[in-house]
């Protein structure tokens, strides 16, 4: 187990650098002066713009600015945006209110997947379950800015349920209706491997074991069904989990949540290299480190897989 | 052994959050701000006296001479307070100065009202301005604006120098020698470039950038009034006595990523002055809102640049071939429909909301919509050197061009009856340096948005020979002499006679083919009085009341 855990790591070291190469040639390569962007439709004046271009390392070759980069990443450094700040305070602005959007957005997801699909899954067949399945179908055939648009001019317009953006009041209960439509839209693959594997319990020889015992239904759908059913969906929220924190950029646009999505949306506008470049290391280090923590949750979940 | 493994599995999965946590160990102190600062701006809503209104977070640090963007400009029109500002029509009125004196076209002497002061308590003298003034203009510290100081007699954009044509008198007077006749210069000191600042500011300018000291009508609230990327809390300044004194209690300006965001929240009244509508909801507003939607001309022109080497666009064939495209062209139908009315067609050079705009200058009849007439002039063109290829008009793709330029190029194809089409770059970026390195060869868009309420400044920076912003390199002698009548004008309006002239040989030569003014479009909410959009399409924030 150790050793599998090392290796992972080890393994993460090279996605590490290969990532922000990749993505530093990727903002660089982005044809177009982000100097000559920031004077709109003026011209500006040759000197002012080399003076510009220096102080952020922007008149260095390519090889060279990542080096810097790099040199001052490690560090501790991450560099300024445009408008003077530190890359790493925009990040500790931006990054805890992502995520508690996200892990709002998880809980609120494994609740529904884990509720519906175990009530679909007993009741194969029946209404529910019918109804269930159109249910989903409808929500993941949505796309999600026209789920955000609906619920926002609903919820938070017409009846004046919940706010209608966010922006500075990022308390939970703000950030609720964003979480919940969030939620509707990814639960649908939750819900469908419970139903599943609740299904496939049912018939388990330790299910009709238990039967035999005289166990009650009260006490086997619990203990029995329900949680060896869990594993898949557990798994599957975990690596939603990085997905969505990677992804909430249309969320934060139509809820005005100051999150990491809209820092990095207008970070890549400006073309500010800094900003982009630390945010999409962040976040590829969150996805290498989630994506290691489910493969070992997998191990801790089901006795009869084990890494070595 | 069953319940162990949940047990476990419980753990892990905390683990997993927690281990994210963890990688951010300042979240705590951060959420803890927003959330009680939300309570007091709450608190101040009930008691109707703050406005709240969009915004977005600045480019720059909050320093005058360092901001060039509408985000950062909004902020420090209400923090600052120059030598004088602009009323809703676009007039210069005193605002700090007693009074600008012209001794002759190149020189005046500023006096300035005394017993000022800047909000941390120094007092705002002469010198306020002139290190303000050195500081923005000095090449080597690289501010945004510095081009605002180059007619000043020193300046340099190349070398530090000193701006040797500012002589401070007393602490309250001050002359300014410029290197060139200006008579709009005395119109041009209302623009956040010429804001003065405190001594303390030239001590750490980075601290004071994100933390600026003003003279305005308002100020920051606080230390932590600033949250970037969320918004910025102003109250009214006590000691301000100049005109512009608030009739509300504050400004919040909330920094919006989405113009649909701010637009929801207008209509649940969660903002009550929005200065953008999103295109989404263009066609809806006007009934959504009623009386309180605003669309209405805004100091921003808008063309497009032939450039004046372009094959087929030169010399005497170049100007028919213009006149006839300028006239193929069906601005009333394209504004209608396209921009549903949210555009006012060209009729010059300039903008409405400009004192000495006129609609009736000679020529400007080559700005209405004739086919006849176009098919006539590209024939006698063709008949000097037949056309062959596309007639191509190049834009940025990411500002929501694609629409016009179409029909723009529809409009001419279908009355030249030429190939005409849009040339789109991904980003704005990358459109700006292949107009600035002269790479394009096709025409481009242009956009002009007004630094300061002058006729000259639509003329000058764009279409004078060798100017900063002549993007299509054009240059005609009588123009450049016009102008230069204009700059040495004792009064604004002989100046405004001669820049007229000037427009009447742009309407010949058509540098760049006028298309249409932009307009503004906002709203405020319902119980929000005295809305009044200045010049330059931010509303006058210190006249708003609620409740």
């Amino acid at each position: 187990m150790l050793t599998y855990i090392l290796r992972r790591v080890l393994q993460a070291i090279p996605v590490f650098f290969g990532t922000t190469f990749l993505i530093y040639f990727m903002v660089f390569a982005m044809p177009g002066d982000p100097i000559a962007g920031l004077f709109g439709d003026k011209t500006p004046n040759p000197a002012v713009a080399d003076a510009l271009r220096a102080q952020f390392n922007l008149d260095q070759p390519f090889i060279m600015q990542y080096l810097l980069y790099m040199k001052d990443f490690f560090t501790g450094n991450l560099g300024v945006t445009f408008s003077g700040q530190q890359v790493s305070d925009v990040l500790a602005r931006a990054f805890p209110v992502t995520l508690k959007l996200v892990l709002m957005a998880v809980v609120l997801e494994f609740i529904l997947s884990v509720v519906i699909g175990l009530i679909s899954g007993l009741r194969k067949g029946k209404f529910f379950d019918n109804i269930s399945l159109v249910v989903a179908l409808v929500l993941s055939s949505v796309p999600v800015f026209v789920a955000m648009f609906v619920a926002q001019y609903f919820v938070g317009i017409k009846w004046g349920l919940a706010p209608v953006t966010v922006g500075a009041d990022t308390t939970w209960g703000a950030m609720f209706l964003p979480a919940a439509v969030i939620a509707l839209t990814v639960y649908v693959t939750g819900m469908r491997l419970m139903r599943g594997s609740v299904i496939e319990s049912r018939q388990a020889d330790y299910v009709r074991t238990a039967y035999a015992k005289g166990l009650t239904h009260k006490r086997i759908v619990p203990v029995h069904i329900a949680r060896n059913s869990l594993i898949p969906v557990i798994t599957n929220t975990a690596a939603s989990f990085g997905a969505l924190i990677a992804g909430t950029t249309v969320t934060e646009g139509i809820f005005n949540i100051p999150g990491i999505g809209q820092v990095l949306y207008q970070a890549i506008t400006q073309s500010e290299v800094p900003t982009v470049v630390t945010f999409v290391t962040i976040l590829t280090v969150i996805y290498v480190i989630v994506n290691i923590l489910v493969d070992l949750l997998y191990a801790v979940l089901d006795p009869r897989i084990r890494y070595v | 052994m069953k319940v162990r493994k949940a047990v476990l599995a419980g753990l892990a999965a905390t683990a997993v959050a927690s281990l994210v946590l963890a990688g951010c160990s300042s979240s705590d102190d951060t959420d803890s701000t927003p959330t009680s600062s939300t309570a007091t701006s709450g608190d101040a809503m009930a008691s109707g006296g703050v406005i709240r209104t969009n915004g977005s977070e600045p480019e720059n640090p909050l320093i005058p001479t360092a901001t060039n963007e509408t985000g950062g400009g909004k902020i420090l029109d209400a923090m600052f307070a120059g030598l004088v500002y602009y009323d809703g029509t676009g007039a210069a009125h005193n605002d700090l100065a007693e009074s600008i004196t012209q001794v002759d076209p190149t020189s005046y002497e500023i006096k300035i009202k005394p017993d000022q002061t800047f909000t941390n308590g120094e007092p705002v003298v002469a010198s306020s301005f002139v290190d303000a003034w050195n500081y923005g203009a000095l090449a080597s510290n690289a501010q945004n604006s510095s081009y605002f100081f180059e007619d000043i007699e020193g300046f340099s954009y190349d070398e530090d120098s000193e701006l040797t044509g500012l002589t401070v008198v007393d602490d309250l007077t001050f002359d300014v020698k410029l290197n060139k006749e200006a008579s709009d210069f005395p119109l041009r000191l209302g623009y956040s470039a010429f804001y003065p600042l405190p001594a303390s500011a030239f001590e750490d300018m980075e601290a004071f950038g994100a933390n600026p000291v003003g003279n305005g009508p308002y100020m920051l609230a606080g230390p932590d009034a600033w949250q970037h990327d969320v918004q910025i809390e102003l109250v009214t300044n006590p000691d301000y006595t100049g005109e512009r004194k608030p009739a509300n209690d504050g400004l919040t300006i909330v920094f919006y990523a989405t113009q649909d965001a701010a637009y929801a929240d207008l209509l649940a009244g969660q903002v009550d002055v929005i200065d953008g509508i999103p295109d989404s909801s263009l066609q809806t507003y006007e009934a959504d809102l009623g009386e309180r939607a605003v669309n209405q001309p805004a100091a921003i022109f808008q063309s497009f640049t032939i450039p004046q080497s372009l094959e087929h666009f030169e010399g005497e064939e170049g100007m028919l071939r213009r006149q006839a495209l300028s006239m193929a062209i069906n601005r009333d139908e394209i504004t209608d429909v396209i921009f549903n009315g949210t555009r006012t067609p060209a009729s010059d050079f300039t903008s409405p909301v400009i004192d000495g705009w006129s609609d009736t200058l000679e020529g400007a009849e080559v700005l209405a919509y004739n086919p006849d007439e176009a098919v006539k002039l590209w024939a006698e063109a063709d008949a000097m050197s037949p056309w062959e290829g596309t007639f191509q008009i190049a834009y940025n793709a990411d500002g929501g061009h694609d629409a016009w330029v179409d029909a723009v190029n529809n409009s001419i194809k279908n009355t030249l009856g030429i190939e005409a089409s849009g040339n789109p770059y991904p980003t704005f970026g990358e459109f700006r340096t292949d107009v600035t390195d002269r790479t394009i060869d096709t025409a481009f868009r242009t956009g002009w948005q007004a630094d300061y309420p002058g006729l000259f400044n639509f003329l000058g920076p764009l279409y004078a020979t060798n100017a900063g912003s002549n993007d299509g390199d054009y240059s005609n002698a009588d123009f450049d002499a016009l102008l230069q009548q204009g700059n040495t004008a004792a009064d604004a309006a002989t100046a405004n006679g001669f820049y007229q002239d000037a427009q009447e040989i742009l309407l010949k030569d058509l540098p760049a083919v006028p298309l249409w003014y932009s307009n503004v479009n906002g709203g405020y909410a319902e119980g929000v009085n005295n809305v009044q959009f200045g010049w330059n399409s931010v509303p006058l924030y210190y006249e708003i009341t609620k409740g």
